[in-house]
C-alpha cells in the first residue's frame, strides 16, 4: 500500500555567501490520506523548509539536492514549474505561520480568494464569488458577504487565520500543511482554530502536516510525529509511543523542559547549550554537543534510523546500547523487551 | 510610613502600607488618548489599563496572564512609571507613591525596580559591547567604585551563565537566549528588589525557555527578588509562580495563590482560559470551553462587566453594572456578577489590606 505523500531521504540546501547550509538534511517520513502528521523542532531545525521542499517554494538560494517527494505515487521533486502550480493549491495548500503578513493588504479578502479558485478550478466569476462565501461560512466566518468586500486590515488576527484556512481549502486539497498556524495567536483563539481545524478534518477527509514547535498543540491534534533536529529527523512515530516512550534523548530533553503540572515546584531541566549551526555540521550525531548520554561513538558517527518498534523509528546510539544491554541480560528475548527497558540506568 | 500616616491614608480611603508587601497597587487605571479631528484632540480614550487592584509579597513571584491587548504589559509599565503619568489609582512600591515621587527620587528608585524586555532582538543596542550594555546603568548611578566596575560586571555576568571574555561582543554575536541573560544581567546588576519580567521567554525555543526560568529561579533566590511575570504562556506561570493574576480587557478579572487559581477557577474566563491551553499529552482528554469571538477593543469595551459579551453565563446585570472585586475564599479575589448570590458579604475594607 502506497502512502499519499512520501518523503524519502530529502536534502535541501541554501547556497549562500557564508557556505552551504544544510537546511533539511536526509529527512523520511510518510503521510497517509486522512491523517495529521506533526512535525515537532526547535527553530532552524528545518522543519518549515521541509514544508516548502514539499511544494518547492523555496527562497532563490534554495535548492533540493537529493532525494524524493512522491505524492500518490508521482514523483515531485524534478517534476518542472507547470506540474508543481498544478500540486500548489489544488492537492497541496499551506497556511502560513503570521497571518499579518500572510496576506496581500491591498486587495479585498474576495479578490485574494477568487484568485485561488479562478486559478486552479474553471469556475467563473461569479461562481468563484459563491464558492468563496461558502469557504469562509465553512470557516464560521460571520457575514461572509461583507467581509468578502472588505480589507485584511480589517480583521483580527483569529479572523485572517481564518481566511488563510479558507482560501487554502477552496480547492479541496488532499494535504494541507499547517506551518505553525497558531504560534501568532492567543490561547484562546488558538482553541478556536484547532478545533475549526479538525472539524474541516473530519469533514472533509483531507491528511494535514502539522507544523509547529508547541508539543501540546501537537499531542491534541496529530496521530503521527516526526520530531526534526538539524535537519532531519531524529525520531517519528505515532503519537503515543513518541510521547510515552521517547527513544531519543532529544525527544526527551524536549518533553523534560516543558513545563507541566508534575514539574511544579521541581527545577526544570533544560537542554544544554544552543542549537546547532547548520553551515558546519558535525561528523557525528548532530545533537551529541548537547546531549548528556552522549558516548564516543556519538562525536564519531551519526546514527542510522532504527526501528524500535512496527510503529517507531529513533536515530539514535542509545537504542544500540539499550539493545546490546538487553540481549546480554536476556537472551532469549529479544528487540520487542529491548524497546521496554528503562534508560534511566543507561544513561548514567 | 509612620502609624499616624497610615491612619491618615486609611481616613481618606487610601491604601495602607503593609511591610510583607513590597508593591500594592489600588485601582491602578491607565487610559492613552486617540487623538483625531481638525485640532487634533482627544477624541476617545483606550482604557488600556481600567482598574488593576493587587499586592505583591517581597520576595514572590507573580504571574499575569491574559490574552494579547489586555493590559499587561501596560500594567508592568505603569507601575514603573514607564508610561508617564497614571489615570487613576494608587502604586505604593516600599510604601512610597511612586507617582508622587520627584524626578531625582524616581531616578534613584530605577535602581531598585528594573525590568525585562520580552524581546532580546531589540532591546540590546547593536551598537555598544555587551560589558558595556551590563555596566551602562550601574556607572551612571555610581553603584560601585570606578576602580572595581570591571569586576562587579564580570561577578554579574558569570552570575547569569555568561563567560566574562564575552565582555567586548556585541549583542549580534549571541543567540536568542544568550540576549535573554544579557537582558537578565544587566537588570540584575543595578541589585534591584523587583524586577518586571514582561514575556522574558516567549520569543525562545523550549529547550532554551528552560534554562532561563531556572536562572530566573536561581536568581531570585540568590537574591531576594520579587518579580512580576508577565506571560501569555499559563504552563509558564504556572511553573514559576506564587500567586497568579488573570487580566482580560484592563480589568484584573481574578487574582489568587496559584493552588487556588489553577486548582479553582472561578471566574468564567480564567476557565475558558486554563481549558485552552494543549495540554502535551496525547491521552489527555480536553474539555475545551471554546470562546466565541474576540477581544473587544479596549477604546470602546462593553457596558457593564467587560467580558459579559463572550460569557457563557451572562445574566441581565452583567450587561449594565460593572462587579466588584469580591474575596471568596482567603487571598482568592475574583470580579463577577456570578458571586454575588454568596451570603452577602461585606466589602466596607479595601480589597488586600
Amino acid at each position: 500500500m502506497s502512502s499519499l505523500l512520501e518523503v524519502t531521504d530529502l536534502h535541501t540546501s541554501f547556497f549562500t555567501d557564508a557556505g552551504e547550509v544544510k537546511a533539511v538534511n536526509g529527512i523520511s517520513f510518510f503521510l497517509d490520506r486522512g491523517k495529521v502528521l506533526g512535525i515537532v523542532g526547535e527553530s532552524g531545525s528545518g522543519k518549515s523548509v521541509t514544508a516548502y521542499s514539499i511544494l518547492q517554494i523555496l527562497a532563490p538560494t534554495g535548492r533540493i539536492v537529493s532525494g524524493s517527494v512522491k505524492l500518490d505515487g508521482q514523483e515531485l521533486v524534478g517534476a518542472g514549474e507547470k506540474a508543481m502550480q498544478d500540486v500548489r493549491g489544488n492537492k497541496i495548500s499551506i497556511i502560513f505561520q503570521d497571518p499579518m503578513t500572510s496576506l496581500n493588504p491591498t486587495y479585498t479578502i474576495g479578490h485574494q480568494l477568487m484568485e485561488a479558485i479562478m486559478l486552479h478550478t474553471k469556475r467563473d466569476k461569479r461562481e468563484a464569488w459563491d464558492r468563496a462565501v461558502e469557504m469562509l461560512r465553512l470557516v464560521n466566518i460571520n457575514e461572509p458577504e461583507k467581509r468578502m468586500r472588505q480589507y485584511p486590515f480589517e480583521q483580527s488576527g483569529g479572523m485572517r487565520q481564518r481566511i488563510m484556512i479558507a482560501m487554502a481549502l477552496a480547492c479541496e486539497p488532499d494535504i494541507l500543511i499547517a506551518d505553525e498556524p497558531t504560534t501568532a495567536l492567543d490561547v484562546t483563539i488558538q482553541a478556536q482554530i484547532l478545533e475549526l481545524m479538525q472539524d474541516l478534518q473530519r469533514k472533509l477527509g483531507m491528511a494535514i502536516i502539522m507544523i509547529t514547535h508547541d508539543l501540546g498543540v501537537v499531542a491534541q491534534m496529530c496521530d503521527e510525529i516526526v520530531v526534526m533536529y538539524a535537519g532531519s529527523y531524529c525520531e517519528r512515530g505515532t503519537a503515543e509511543e513518541i510521547f510515552y516512550n521517547p527513544k531519543h534523548e532529544y525527544t526527551k530533553g524536549l518533553l523534560r523542559s516543558i513545563p507541566t503540572l508534575d514539574t511544579m515546584g521541581r527545577k526544570l531541566q533544560p537542554i544544554t547549550g544552543t542549537p546547532i549551526d547548520l553551515l558546519n555540521l558535525p561528523e557525528g550525531c548532530p545533537f551529541a554537543p548537547r546531549c548528556d548520554a552522549a558516548m564516543r561513538i556519538c562525536i564519531r558517527q551519526a546514527p542510522a534510523s532504527m526501528d524500535i518498534n512496527e510503529f517507531h523509528k529513533a536515530s539514535c546510539w542509545m537504542n544500540v546500547k539499550a539493545l546490546a544491554e538487553t540481549e546480554a541480560a536476556l537472551e532469549d528475548d529479544g528487540a520487542a523487551d529491548a524497546a521496554e527497558t528503562p534508560e534511566g540506568g543507561d544513561a548514567k | 510610613m509612620s502609624i499616624e500616616a497610615n491612619r491618615i491614608a486609611a481616613d481618606a480611603g487610601k491604601l495602607v502600607y503593609d511591610p510583607q508587601y513590597i508593591l500594592m497597587v489600588k485601582d491602578l487605571k491607565k487610559h492613552f488618548p486617540i487623538k483625531g479631528g481638525m485640532m487634533n484632540r482627544a477624541v476617545g480614550q483606550v482604557k488600556a489599563v481600567d482598574g488593576v487592584t493587587f499586592n505583591l509579597k517581597r520576595g514572590t513571584t507573580m504571574g499575569l496572564v491574559g490574552e494579547s491587548g489586555c493590559g499587561k504589559t501596560t500594567t508592568g509599565r505603569a507601575i514603573l512609571r514607564l508610561s508617564g503619568e497614571k489615570t487613576a489609582g494608587e502604586v505604593l512600591f516600599n510604601g512610597r507613591e511612586v507617582y508622587d515621587l520627584s524626578h531625582e527620587e524616581l531616578r534613584h528608585l530605577r535602581t531598585k525596580m528594573q525590568i525585562i524586555f520580552q524581546d532580546p532582538f531589540s532591546s540590546l543596542s547593536p551598537r555598544l559591547p555587551i560589558g558595556e550594555i551590563i555596566g551602562e546603568a550601574v556607572r551612571e548611578h555610581k553603584l560601585v567604585p570606578k576602580a572595581e566596575l570591571d569586576d562587579y560586571i564580570d561577578g554579574v555576568m558569570d552570575q547569569c551563565g555568561l563567560q566574562p571574555f564575552q565582555k567586548e561582543r556585541y549583542p549580534h554575536e549571541f543567540s536568542g537566549g544568550q540576549r535573554q541573560r544579557i537582558c537578565i544581567a544587566r537588570a540584575l546588576a543595578l541589585n534591584p528588589e523587583f524586577v518586571v519580567c514582561d514575556e522574558p521567554v516567549s520569543a525562545l525555543d523550549v529547550s532554551i525557555q528552560a534554562q532561563i526560568i531556572n536562572l530566573l529561579n536561581d536568581l531570585q533566590e540568590e537574591h531576594d527578588l520579587t518579580y512580576l511575570f508577565i506571560s501569555h504562556d499559563l504552563s509558564v506561570v504556572e511553573h514559576i509562580s506564587d500567586t497568579v493574576g488573570v487580566m482580560y480587557l484592563g480589568n484584573l478579572v481574578e487574582y489568587g495563590e496559584k493552588k487556588d487559581i489553577f486548582d479553582n477557577p472561578l471566574h468564567p474566563y480564567t476557565k475558558a482560559l486554563f481549558s485552552a491551553i494543549p495540554i502535551p499529552d496525547p491521552d489527555a482528554k480536553m474539555d475545551r470551553i471554546v470562546l466565541e469571538g474576540s477581544i473587544p477593543s479596549p477604546a470602546d469595551p462593553p457596558e457593564g462587566c467587560k467580558f459579559h459579551t463572550r460569557c457563557a453565563h451572562c445574566m441581565e446585570r452583567c450587561t449594565h453594572s460593572m462587579p466588584q472585586q469580591k474575596e471568596i475564599e482567603p487571598g482568592h479575589f475574583v470580579v463577577c456578577h456570578l458571586f454575588d448570590d454568596e451570603p452577602e458579604v461585606e466589602d466596607a475594607e479595601p480589597a488586600g489590606a
